[in-house]
């Protein structure tokens, strides 16, 4: 069954939010299906974190419908299949990145063909599993939650500038990480403002207007 | 893969937070420290009346407690929001209220327990009687969490807004107020060897009562919050 012919994972349909009555950004159309990515396009204030904090949720649509697998978005139907990344990273500074991820694993489950200890070796953060946050540099904090990806089930990734604070070598584990999860079925939507290197083909755009 | 369960979650959560309360421990210290300053500069504002004294140590112990209390009330979400944890709570598959209401506990825990452990202490600076400090510590036990329950909403309902600690103060002192009448009720009432269980009761009732609608009031505000 290719992607084509099964129900979208998500869908979206003149969507719109609006903020004090002003739309935020322009109504969107898009589709996506499990096995592919989207990469949403615009510049500073187009809406872009905005749009991926509607799509998860802790928003509400303001015009327009959003359909999760064909049927109308409801929290419940897709509770536990969405992993959302957004500018804050949503770890605690006080714990080091092992005490975030067992508490991340506590609340979504957790997947069990790896460790641990290999999820904070293929993130870089080897050496660095019991080190508060706050110690740690900006691209560490970012490694720690992109940590997460590694071990948290989901079917639909929502990233939001995913690639920000991180070195090459930062830059080619996102890219890596969006491979799989592609290859795996999963979808993502991320945003990014430039230099996504993404292997698995050529990634659906969804350019944002004011 | 393994999925969470709702009582793994309860745990990870009830965890998360003590661990959180523990590294940061030093805050911890402070409601302790004033209400020992507090309850220690009362005799000496007061003279040695032991009368007066006795009087008033059911009252003084519990307000004190409960303003400091206050004091730790603000934090309670204030870090959660501003690094992104309170979204991903939000997302989680578990209901928000009953992981607020795990937050609650912790928040509690840190908070309270070190005060009504040393309220006996406290106690009997004052010279409350002894047969007096068991009623104190049940009011106590009922009227801390009352205050962590009802004070979590308003937290909720602030949070976000500037000056939020002023107008967190001013809409919880009319809540207050009932709760310490009862609490100093009971307790001036078991000095004077009179019944004591009708306020305590009355105290238990509104603990219910807070202990299931206060995380949902809680859940609802902070998804306002999150929304603006």
């Amino acid at each position: 069954m290719t992607a084509a012919t099964s129900a979208p994972l998500l869908e979206a349909h003149r969507l719109s939010f609006h903020r004090q009555d002003e739309p935020v950004f322009a109504p969107l159309d898009f589709r996506l299906h499990a096995g592919e990515l989207a990469l949403v396009e615009g510049d500073n204030g187009s809406g872009k974190t905005t749009l991926l904090r509607l799509l998860a949720g802790l928003l509400h649509v303001s015009e327009g419908r959003l359909l999760w697998r064909g049927a109308p978005w409801q929290r419940e139907a897709c509770a536990g299949e969405i992993l959302f990344l957004g500018h804050q990273l949503g770890q605690k500074l006080d714990l080091g990145p092992r005490e975030n991820l067992a508490f991340a694993t506590g609340l979504h489950g957790r997947r069990d063909d790896i460790t641990m200890d290999a999820v904070l070796d293929e993130v870089g953060l080897a050496g660095y599993g019991d080190e508060p946050l706050r110690r740690l540099s900006a691209g560490q904090k970012k490694r720690a939650a992109l940590a997460r990806l590694l071990l948290q089930p989901a079917a639909l990734w929502l990233l939001d500038e995913p690639y920000a604070n991180l070195d090459r070598h930062g830059i080619a584990l996102v890219n890596r990480l969006l491979e799989r999860h592609v290859a795996a079925g999963g979808a993502v939507l991320v945003s990014s403002h430039g230099a996504v290197g993404f292997h698995g083909g050529e990634p659906q755009r969804i350019r944002m207007h004011a | 893969m393994s999925r969470a369960s709702l009582p793994q979650a309860c745990a990870a959560m009830l965890r998360r937070d003590l661990l959180l309360a523990w590294r940061r421990r030093g805050d911890l210290a402070m409601p302790v420290l004033y209400a020992v300053i507090v309850v220690v500069l009362f005799p000496f504002a007061l003279g040695p009346d032991l009368a007066l004294l006795q009087r008033i140590a059911g009252g003084v112990v519990l307000v004190t407690v409960l303003l400091a209390m206050l004091l730790a009330l603000d934090a309670m979400f204030a870090s959660d929001i501003e690094d992104g944890s309170l979204e991903q709570l939000v997302l989680a598959p578990q209901p928000l209220a009953l992981m607020l209401g795990m937050k609650i506990l912790a928040h509690w825990l840190a908070t309270a327990l070190p005060l009504i452990v040393i309220a006996p202490l406290l106690a009997g600076m004052l010279h409350l009687p002894a047969t007096a400090i068991p009623v104190l510590l049940l009011a106590l036990l009922l009227a801390t969490p009352l205050l962590s329950l009802l004070g979590a909403v308003l937290v909720a309902l602030t949070a976000g807004t500037r000056r939020s600690g002023m107008l967190l103060a001013l809409m919880l002192l009319p809540l207050c107020v009932p709760v310490v009448i009862f609490a100093a009720g009971a307790v001036a009432a078991a000095q004077e060897g009179l019944p004591w269980f009708a306020p305590v009761a009355w105290l238990g009732a509104a603990l219910i009562l807070c202990v299931v609608l206060a995380p949902l009031a809680c859940a609802a505000a902070l998804r306002i919050a999150l929304d603006a």
